[in-house]
Protein backbone atom coordinates (compact mmCIF):
# COMPACT_ATOMS: atom_id res chain seq x y z
CA UNK A 1 0.00 0.00 0.00
CA UNK A 2 1.73 3.52 -0.75
CA UNK A 3 2.39 5.56 1.86
CA UNK A 4 0.12 9.17 1.82
CA UNK A 5 -0.29 11.94 4.13
CA UNK A 6 -3.00 14.49 4.02
CA UNK A 7 -3.15 17.62 6.52
CA UNK A 8 -6.25 19.63 7.80
CA UNK A 9 -6.96 21.35 10.67
CA UNK A 10 -8.64 21.57 13.66
CA UNK A 11 -8.91 24.55 17.01
CA UNK A 12 -5.00 25.38 16.09
CA UNK A 13 -3.72 21.67 15.78
CA UNK A 14 -2.51 20.14 12.47
CA UNK A 15 -3.82 16.74 11.97
CA UNK A 16 -1.82 14.53 9.64
CA UNK A 17 -3.70 11.45 8.44
CA UNK A 18 -1.20 8.64 7.51
CA UNK A 19 -1.87 6.15 5.04
CA UNK A 20 -0.12 3.52 3.89
CA UNK A 21 3.46 1.65 5.04
CA UNK A 22 6.06 4.03 7.01
CA UNK A 23 9.10 2.08 5.68
CA UNK A 24 13.10 2.87 5.20
CA UNK A 25 13.06 5.01 2.14
CA UNK A 26 10.52 7.19 0.17
CA UNK A 27 7.78 7.16 2.87
CA UNK A 28 10.13 7.83 5.86
CA UNK A 29 11.34 10.55 4.11
CA UNK A 30 8.32 12.12 3.06
CA UNK A 31 7.10 12.07 6.35
CA UNK A 32 9.80 13.68 7.42
CA UNK A 33 9.31 16.48 4.63
CA UNK A 34 5.88 16.33 5.94
CA UNK A 35 6.58 17.79 9.40
CA UNK A 36 9.60 19.98 8.50
CA UNK A 37 7.17 21.92 5.99
CA UNK A 38 5.04 22.01 8.98
CA UNK A 39 7.26 23.58 10.96
CA UNK A 40 8.53 25.74 8.48
CA UNK A 41 4.76 27.41 8.42
CA UNK A 42 4.73 27.65 11.98
CA UNK A 43 2.58 24.80 12.89
CA UNK A 44 3.56 23.10 15.97
CA UNK A 45 0.83 21.56 17.12
CA UNK A 46 1.10 18.05 15.18
CA UNK A 47 -1.25 15.51 15.67
CA UNK A 48 -0.14 12.12 13.16
CA UNK A 49 -2.66 9.94 12.84
CA UNK A 50 -1.59 6.58 12.15
CA UNK A 51 -4.86 4.67 11.70
CA UNK A 52 -4.17 4.12 8.23
CA UNK A 53 -0.59 2.79 8.38
CA UNK A 54 -0.61 -0.65 7.89
CA UNK A 55 3.28 -1.54 8.40
CA UNK A 56 5.96 0.43 10.03
CA UNK A 57 9.53 -0.82 10.41
CA UNK A 58 12.71 0.24 12.49
CA UNK A 59 13.37 3.22 10.07
CA UNK A 60 9.71 4.56 10.90
CA UNK A 61 9.90 4.39 14.30
CA UNK A 62 13.11 6.37 13.67
CA UNK A 63 11.30 8.67 11.73
CA UNK A 64 8.60 9.24 14.14
CA UNK A 65 11.38 9.58 17.07
CA UNK A 66 13.27 11.73 15.12
CA UNK A 67 9.78 14.24 13.96
CA UNK A 68 8.71 14.05 17.91
CA UNK A 69 12.35 15.36 19.11
CA UNK A 70 12.37 18.13 15.74
CA UNK A 71 9.13 19.61 16.99
CA UNK A 72 9.98 19.78 20.70
CA UNK A 73 13.42 21.11 19.83
CA UNK A 74 10.78 23.57 17.90
CA UNK A 75 8.94 24.44 20.80
CA UNK A 76 5.87 22.55 19.60
CA UNK A 77 4.25 18.90 20.22
CA UNK A 78 3.89 15.99 17.99
CA UNK A 79 1.40 13.45 19.13
CA UNK A 80 0.20 10.18 17.85
CA UNK A 81 -3.61 8.96 17.18
CA UNK A 82 -5.35 5.85 15.97
CA UNK A 83 -2.13 3.45 16.47
CA UNK A 84 -3.65 -0.06 14.83
CA UNK A 85 -2.05 -3.06 17.02
CA UNK A 86 0.89 -4.14 15.38
CA UNK A 87 2.30 -0.33 15.39
CA UNK A 88 1.46 -0.17 18.92
CA UNK A 89 2.75 -3.25 19.99
CA UNK A 90 5.92 -1.94 18.31
CA UNK A 91 5.84 1.20 20.60
CA UNK A 92 5.22 -0.94 23.41
CA UNK A 93 8.15 -3.58 23.06
CA UNK A 94 10.16 -0.66 21.99
CA UNK A 95 9.42 1.39 25.53
CA UNK A 96 8.41 4.53 23.18
CA UNK A 97 4.64 4.09 24.31
CA UNK A 98 6.48 6.34 27.65
CA UNK A 99 7.34 8.59 25.36
CA UNK A 100 4.63 9.50 22.93
CA UNK A 101 1.31 11.12 23.81
CA UNK A 102 -0.60 8.44 22.80
CA UNK A 103 -5.05 8.85 21.47
CA UNK A 104 -7.24 7.18 20.33
CA UNK A 105 -10.19 9.61 20.10
CA UNK A 106 -9.11 12.53 17.99
CA UNK A 107 -11.35 15.13 19.86
CA UNK A 108 -9.57 14.50 23.30
CA UNK A 109 -5.89 14.45 21.63
CA UNK A 110 -7.18 17.77 20.20
CA UNK A 111 -8.32 19.12 23.40
CA UNK A 112 -4.81 17.43 25.02
CA UNK A 113 -2.81 20.12 22.72
CA UNK A 114 -4.70 23.49 24.49
CA UNK B 1 16.29 -27.58 -2.58
CA UNK B 2 14.18 -25.60 -4.59
CA UNK B 3 16.55 -22.50 -5.09
CA UNK B 4 15.93 -19.34 -6.52
CA UNK B 5 19.41 -18.81 -7.59
CA UNK B 6 18.34 -18.98 -11.25
CA UNK B 7 16.09 -15.95 -10.79
CA UNK B 8 17.63 -12.69 -12.62
CA UNK B 9 20.24 -11.26 -10.34
CA UNK B 10 17.97 -8.60 -9.77
CA UNK B 11 15.49 -10.69 -7.95
CA UNK B 12 12.99 -9.91 -10.50
CA UNK B 13 12.58 -13.73 -11.11
CA UNK B 14 12.26 -14.56 -7.63
CA UNK B 15 9.16 -12.29 -7.24
CA UNK B 16 7.63 -15.30 -9.11
CA UNK B 17 7.61 -17.73 -6.02
CA UNK B 18 3.93 -18.32 -4.97
CA UNK B 19 3.60 -19.72 -1.43
CA UNK B 20 0.87 -21.94 -2.22
CA UNK B 21 2.84 -23.96 -5.09
CA UNK B 22 6.35 -24.31 -2.24
CA UNK B 23 5.06 -27.49 -0.26
CA UNK B 24 3.80 -29.65 -3.27
CA UNK B 25 7.20 -29.31 -5.15
CA UNK B 26 9.95 -29.22 -2.00
CA UNK B 27 11.55 -32.19 -0.78
CA UNK B 28 12.56 -32.27 3.06
CA UNK B 29 13.83 -30.49 3.95
CA UNK B 30 11.91 -27.73 2.37
CA UNK B 31 14.47 -25.07 1.56
CA UNK B 32 14.26 -21.93 -0.53
CA UNK B 33 17.41 -19.61 -1.51
CA UNK B 34 17.73 -16.15 -3.07
CA UNK B 35 20.69 -13.76 -4.07
CA UNK B 36 19.63 -10.08 -3.45
CA UNK B 37 21.32 -7.03 -4.98
CA UNK B 38 22.55 -3.98 -2.90
CA UNK B 39 20.12 -1.91 -3.18
CA UNK B 40 16.96 -0.73 -1.41
CA UNK B 41 14.25 -2.71 -4.05
CA UNK B 42 16.10 -6.09 -2.08
CA UNK B 43 14.33 -4.92 1.58
CA UNK B 44 11.17 -5.31 0.18
CA UNK B 45 11.61 -8.08 -1.49
CA UNK B 46 13.26 -9.88 0.56
CA UNK B 47 10.31 -9.18 3.38
CA UNK B 48 7.52 -10.45 0.76
CA UNK B 49 9.63 -13.69 -0.23
CA UNK B 50 9.49 -13.95 3.90
CA UNK B 51 6.26 -13.95 4.22
CA UNK B 52 5.25 -15.90 1.40
CA UNK B 53 7.86 -18.98 2.93
CA UNK B 54 6.24 -18.26 6.38
CA UNK B 55 2.77 -18.73 4.56
CA UNK B 56 3.78 -22.07 3.16
CA UNK B 57 5.29 -23.31 6.18
CA UNK B 58 1.82 -22.69 7.75
CA UNK B 59 2.56 -20.00 10.19
CA UNK B 60 -0.10 -17.72 11.60
CA UNK B 61 -0.38 -14.40 11.03
CA UNK B 62 1.27 -12.77 13.67
CA UNK B 63 3.69 -15.02 13.27
CA UNK B 64 4.48 -14.53 9.79
CA UNK B 65 4.85 -10.23 10.69
CA UNK B 66 7.52 -11.20 13.20
CA UNK B 67 9.02 -13.24 10.27
CA UNK B 68 8.87 -10.57 7.71
CA UNK B 69 10.04 -7.82 9.12
CA UNK B 70 12.98 -9.70 11.03
CA UNK B 71 14.15 -10.85 7.39
CA UNK B 72 13.59 -7.24 6.50
CA UNK B 73 15.52 -5.72 8.89
CA UNK B 74 18.05 -8.12 8.69
CA UNK B 75 18.66 -7.18 4.90
CA UNK B 76 18.62 -3.57 5.94
CA UNK B 77 21.56 -4.25 8.00
CA UNK B 78 22.95 -6.05 5.84
CA UNK B 79 22.72 -3.92 2.99
CA UNK B 80 23.30 -0.54 4.75
CA UNK B 81 25.92 -2.02 7.59
CA UNK B 82 27.16 -4.89 5.82
CA UNK B 83 27.76 -4.32 2.42
CA UNK B 84 27.75 -0.20 2.79
CA UNK B 85 25.29 0.45 -0.08
CA UNK B 86 27.87 -1.38 -2.40
CA UNK B 87 26.18 -2.83 -5.24
CA UNK B 88 28.95 -5.01 -6.47
CA UNK B 89 28.27 -7.15 -3.10
CA UNK B 90 25.32 -9.17 -2.69
CA UNK B 91 23.27 -10.61 0.40
CA UNK B 92 22.70 -14.48 0.36
CA UNK B 93 19.12 -14.72 1.83
CA UNK B 94 18.20 -18.70 2.63
CA UNK B 95 14.99 -20.66 4.32
CA UNK B 96 15.26 -23.76 5.89
CA UNK B 97 11.69 -24.80 6.84
CA UNK B 98 11.34 -27.96 9.31
CA UNK B 99 8.24 -29.42 11.04
CA UNK B 100 8.40 -26.98 13.96
CA UNK B 101 10.56 -24.22 13.26
CA UNK B 102 11.80 -22.12 9.98
CA UNK B 103 15.76 -21.25 9.85
CA UNK B 104 16.48 -18.06 8.40
CA UNK B 105 20.42 -17.01 7.68
CA UNK B 106 21.32 -13.72 6.16
CA UNK B 107 24.58 -13.15 4.42
CA UNK B 108 26.69 -10.17 3.62
CA UNK B 109 29.67 -9.46 2.62
CA UNK B 110 30.96 -6.24 4.81
CA UNK B 111 33.29 -6.24 7.60
CA UNK B 112 31.18 -8.07 10.54
CA UNK B 113 30.20 -6.39 13.30
CA UNK B 114 30.08 -6.47 17.32
CA UNK B 115 27.15 -7.20 18.95
CA UNK B 116 28.38 -5.89 21.88
CA UNK B 117 28.78 -2.32 20.39
CA UNK B 118 24.88 -2.27 19.83
CA UNK B 119 23.28 -0.53 22.46
CA UNK B 120 19.54 -1.48 24.11
CA UNK B 121 17.35 1.04 22.26
CA UNK B 122 15.15 0.89 25.38
CA UNK B 123 17.56 2.23 27.74
CA UNK B 124 16.47 6.26 28.69
CA UNK B 125 19.61 7.77 26.98
CA UNK B 126 18.82 5.58 23.51
CA UNK B 127 14.88 5.91 23.68
CA UNK B 128 14.86 9.48 21.92
CA UNK B 129 17.62 7.84 19.12
CA UNK B 130 16.71 7.99 15.62
CA UNK B 131 18.27 4.70 14.74
CA UNK B 132 19.70 1.18 16.45
CA UNK B 133 16.65 -0.96 16.76
CA UNK B 134 16.87 -3.15 14.07
CA UNK B 135 18.81 -5.69 15.83
CA UNK B 136 16.31 -5.51 18.67
CA UNK B 137 13.58 -5.77 17.22
CA UNK B 138 14.33 -8.96 15.32
CA UNK B 139 15.90 -10.56 18.88
CA UNK B 140 11.99 -9.50 19.97
CA UNK B 141 10.20 -11.71 17.10
CA UNK B 142 12.45 -14.75 16.70
CA UNK B 143 13.68 -17.44 19.07
CA UNK B 144 16.80 -17.51 18.07
CA UNK B 145 19.32 -14.95 17.08
CA UNK B 146 23.02 -15.98 16.36
CA UNK B 147 25.71 -13.29 14.51
CA UNK B 148 28.97 -15.06 12.92
CA UNK B 149 31.88 -12.85 11.04
CA UNK B 150 32.62 -15.41 8.36
CA UNK B 151 36.88 -16.02 7.84
CA UNK B 152 36.68 -14.84 4.14
CA UNK B 153 34.81 -11.33 5.17
CA UNK B 154 30.94 -11.23 5.79
CA UNK B 155 28.73 -11.39 8.22
CA UNK B 156 26.10 -14.56 8.69
CA UNK B 157 23.24 -13.94 10.69
CA UNK B 158 20.99 -17.10 11.72
CA UNK B 159 17.25 -16.83 13.32
CA UNK B 160 15.07 -19.35 14.30
CA UNK B 161 11.23 -18.96 14.76
CA UNK B 162 9.57 -22.33 16.27
CA UNK B 163 5.77 -23.15 16.13
CA UNK B 164 3.74 -21.51 18.72
CA UNK B 165 2.66 -24.64 21.36
CA UNK B 166 -0.68 -23.65 20.86
CA UNK B 167 -0.67 -22.67 17.21
CA UNK B 168 -1.07 -24.59 14.08
CA UNK B 169 1.89 -26.94 13.35
CA UNK B 170 3.50 -25.29 9.70
CA UNK B 171 2.58 -27.65 6.91
CA UNK B 172 5.32 -30.67 6.29
CA UNK B 173 6.22 -30.63 1.82
CA UNK B 174 3.01 -33.16 1.03
CA UNK B 175 0.70 -30.37 3.08
CA UNK B 176 -1.21 -27.98 1.44
CA UNK B 177 -0.70 -24.16 2.08
CA UNK B 178 -2.95 -21.00 1.72
CA UNK B 179 -1.55 -17.73 1.25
Amino acid sequence: MTFKSNTRQAIGVTIVDLSGRITLGESSAALRETVRELLNKGQKKILLNLGDVSYIDSSGIGELVSGFTTVRNHGGDLKLLNLTKKVHDLLQITKLYTVFDVHSDEATAIRSFQ
Amino acid sequence: MLGIQGARPDGIGARRLRAESLPNRMAKPTEVAVTLETRLESVDLAEEIASRVAAAAGFDEEDRHKISMAVRESVINAIQHGNRLDREKKVQLGFVVEPRQIIITVVDQGNGFDMNSIPDPRLESNLLKSAGRGIFLIRTFMDEFQVECQAGGGTRITMVKRTSTTGPTPRTPSGSAKN
